[in-house]
């Protein structure tokens, strides 16, 4: 039973936590309950298969769940500081909290696809997989995600105007 | 030329093509300037935020987690079924009755299950009751090492029932209960909070049936619970803050 081979991959659930629900202590409570229910579920997982995969997975399915039950308000009806410490120079600062602020506006599901991509790197496959949604979901709800962003940090947003006689 | 698709675009940004795929793009944005300047929009999106979150990766993993494995399930699993068997309450039980490293439990929840746990008790709600408040907030402020307060409520009709010291997995906290005329109660949780110094705004979590509005300033985590609706508990909460921050 591989218990050093979980372990190796909590920094990365960490990361992807904290980008995910903002707070620190939600975050880590969701890994922890994460890490549970994969020790209990490791008999399904597969030797041989993706570990890192599946693990986000299991987050997912956590997340989803813990958003329905407890209705977490997460930075949504409140103003928020930027989830992590920011560490940069005095001229990108600004950009780091704005990028959070822009990812807070999002939705939930567009969230983690972003995130999945950007941060972590996964392919449009394997979030797909993660997330147990087809590929063309992946990939539009990346494509609302990124011009939502776009326009949050200021960016032009392509022009819809109509000519208004 | 041939036109290429919106998915086409994103593999781009997160060099999903190949090199001859790339090639086909990039003779395509040439000659669409829009697409371009938004291709360049999302890169520095990806940029920001691995810049962002990527050193959350080199933080110190909790002890919590890496207690992972069967003795530190069994131990969780018991500790939640004896207190849910306690006391009745459901899953808010689980990881109280913890040792300091073995769950990670969030603020909110802990606010909100020592609220479920003292506030329907008739006899013993508080240790200390408000007869002796100079007491009991001098004896808090000695054990969590930090002058304490407790706030006025009275304009807001709750008043101060009393107090008692807990014990929260950051070491000793301060409970106080406060109570309405219809008999309604709030309790506001007071735990040291490990690590940097540092302020957060309110945040608000619903655990089961109590709402908490929760925050952290400087090495102090402060959550103010009870069964009312949210924007009635935020308006004790901002007065809360006030007092404590003059």
């Amino acid at each position: 039973m591989d218990r050093q081979s979980i372990i190796e991959h909590i920094p990365r659930l960490r990361r992807y936590a904290r980008a995910l629900v903002g707070d620190r202590y939600v975050a880590d409570d969701l890994v922890q309950d994460t890490l549970e229910r994969a020790w209990n579920k490791f008999y399904l997982w597969r030797p041989g298969s993706d570990l890192r995969a599946w693990l986000f997975t299991i987050m997912h399915n956590v997340f989803v769940n813990q958003a329905r039950r407890r209705r977490y308000e997460i930075e949504q009806a409140m103003d928020e500081l930027p989830a992590v410490a920011v560490r940069a120079t005095q001229g990108d600062h600004l950009e780091l909290e704005d990028v959070d602020r822009a990812l807070r506006t999002l939705s939930l599901e567009q969230r983690e696809v972003v995130l999945l991509v950007a941060v972590e790197q996964l392919t449009y496959e394997e979030v797909g997989r993660t997330l147990g949604v087809p590929i063309g979901t992946v990939m539009s709800r990346l494509s609302r995600a990124r011009e939502r962003m776009r326009q949050h940090l200021g960016g032009q947003a392509a022009p819809s105007l109509k000519v208004v006689k | 030329m041939k036109a290429v698709t919106e998915a086409e675009l994103h593999a781009y940004v997160d060099g999903a093509l190949s090199e001859t795929e790339r090639a086909g793009i990039e003779a395509w944005l040439a000659s669409h300037p829009e697409d371009a300047d938004r291709l360049r929009a999302y890169s520095e999106q990806n940029a920001l935020m691995r810049s962002l979150y990527g050193p959350i990766i080199d933080e110190p993993v909790p002890a919590s987690m890496l207690e992972l494995g069967p003795r530190a399930w069994t131990r969780y699993a018991a500790s939640a079924a004896v207190f849910t068997l306690g006391i009745g309450m459901g899953w808010l039980g689980r990881g109280v009755l913890v040792g300091p490293q073995m769950v990670q439990v969030s603020l909110a929840r802990q606010a909100a299950t020592a609220h479920i746990v003292y506030s329907p008790e008739v006899r013993h709600p508080v240790e200390v009751t408000v007869d002796e408040e100079e007491h009991l907030v001098r004896w808090l402020s000695k054990r969590l090492g930090t002058k304490l307060r407790a706030p006025r409520l009275g304009p807001l009709g709750y008043e101060l029932v009393g107090g008692r010291l807990l014990s929260g997995t950051q070491g000793p906290v301060a409970h106080f209960m406060y109570q309405d005329a219809r008999g309604q109660r709030l309790t506001l949780y007071v735990s040291h909070q490990k690590g940097e110094p540092r302020d957060t705004a309110f945040r608000f979590s619903q655990e089961d049936r109590v709402s908490v509005f929760y925050w952290v300033d400087g090495n102090f985590g402060y959550a103010l619970s009870g069964e009312v609706r949210r924007e009635q508990l935020l308006r004790v909460a901002e007065v809360v803050y006030k007092q404590l921050n003059p």
